[in-house]
C-alpha cells in the first residue's frame, strides 16, 4: 500500500476525533497529532484502534509510543502489514 | 501481579471526603464492576444546588460514575497487570444522559461495563440506579491512568 492510500484511509479516522482546524484540512506526513491537529492522549487511542480495525493489523504498546505524527504511523501500519 | 480486595481498591483511590463518592463495591472483576455510594445530606453542595430545594448536581452524579466505573476498575485492572496501582488519573471524556433526580440521602448504585481498557485508557458503558432500581442516568465515560515511574 502507497503512502498515499494509507493517508487516504487515515484522514477519515483522523477527522472523527480531531477539533475543525485548517492543520486537518491540510493534513499531510508532517502533521503532528498532538502539536498540529489538537488531539489528546485519550483521542491518540481511539484513533490507534481504529486503524487496526481499518487496516487489519495489531499495534503494541512500543509501536503506539512512536505513532505521534502521520509519518510516524505509515511507518508503523506499513511495518504491521508486512508482517501479515 | 496483585488481586485486590474491594476495600483496598477504595483505600487506593486517589480522592478523600468531601469528594470520595465511592462507599462499597458489591462486584468487580475484569469486564465490569458494580459499587453504590449514599448521598450524606449534609454535603456542601446542596446549600446551593438548587436553592431551598436541594438535588444532587449532574456533575456530581457523572463524577460519582467515573469514580466507581472507571477509576475503581481501572485500579483493579492495572493492579492484576503489574503492581498496585499508585498513579494518577485523568477523566478524558464524558457523554451521560439524565433521566431522574437524585435527592439529598438517597443511595444509588453505578453499574459498569468495559468497552475497553487498551493503552491505559479505559472506555465503559455506565448506568446509575436508585434504591428502588430505576435508571437515574447512563452513558460512556472514559479515563486516562498514568502510572508513576517506580510505581
Amino acid at each position: 500500500m502507497s503512502n498515499e492510500e494509507i493517508i487516504n484511509k487515515l484522514k477519515p479516522i483522523i477527522t472523527t476525533y480531531a477539533p475543525v482546524s485548517d492543520a486537518l484540512d491540510n493534513l499531510n506526513e508532517e502533521s503532528d497529532f498532538i502539536k498540529d491537529l489538537n488531539i489528546n492522549s485519550a483521542n491518540l487511542v481511539d484513533i490507534i484502534l481504529d486503524v487496526e480495525e481499518e487496516f487489519g493489523i495489531t499495534i503494541d504498546n512500543t509501536s503506539m509510543e512512536k505513532m505521534l505524527t502521520v509519518s510516524a504511523s505509515i511507518e508503523v501500519i506499513k511495518e504491521k502489514l508486512s508482517e501479515k | 501481579m496483585v488481586k485486590l480486595t474491594t476495600k483496598q481498591i477504595i483505600d487506593l483511590l486517589p480522592y478523600s471526603k468531601p469528594f470520595l463518592f465511592v462507599d462499597e463495591l458489591e462486584k468487580i472483576n475484569e469486564d465490569g464492576v458494580t459499587g453504590s455510594f449514599t448521598f450524606d445530606p449534609q454535603l456542601d453542595f446542596y446549600k446551593g444546588h438548587f436553592k431551598g430545594n436541594p438535588v444532587t448536581p449532574g456533575v456530581i452524579l457523572t463524577e460519582t460514575m467515573a469514580q466507581i466505573g472507571v477509576v475503581c476498575l481501572g485500579v483493579f485492572l492495572l493492579s492484576a497487570e503489574e503492581n498496585e496501582f499508585n498513579g494518577q488519573v485523568a477523566m478524558t471524556s464524558s457523554n451521560v444522559e439524565f433521566l431522574r433526580p437524585v435527592f439529598p440521602g438517597e443511595k444509588v448504585t453505578v453499574i459498569a461495563e468495559k468497552i475497553y481498557f487498551r493503552f491505559n485508557k479505559l472506555k465503559c458503558k455506565i448506568t446509575m440506579q436508585n434504591e428502588a432500581g430505576v435508571k437515574v442516568c447512563y452513558g460512556e465515560l472514559a479515563g486516562m491512568f498514568i502510572r508513576k515511574a517506580n510505581g
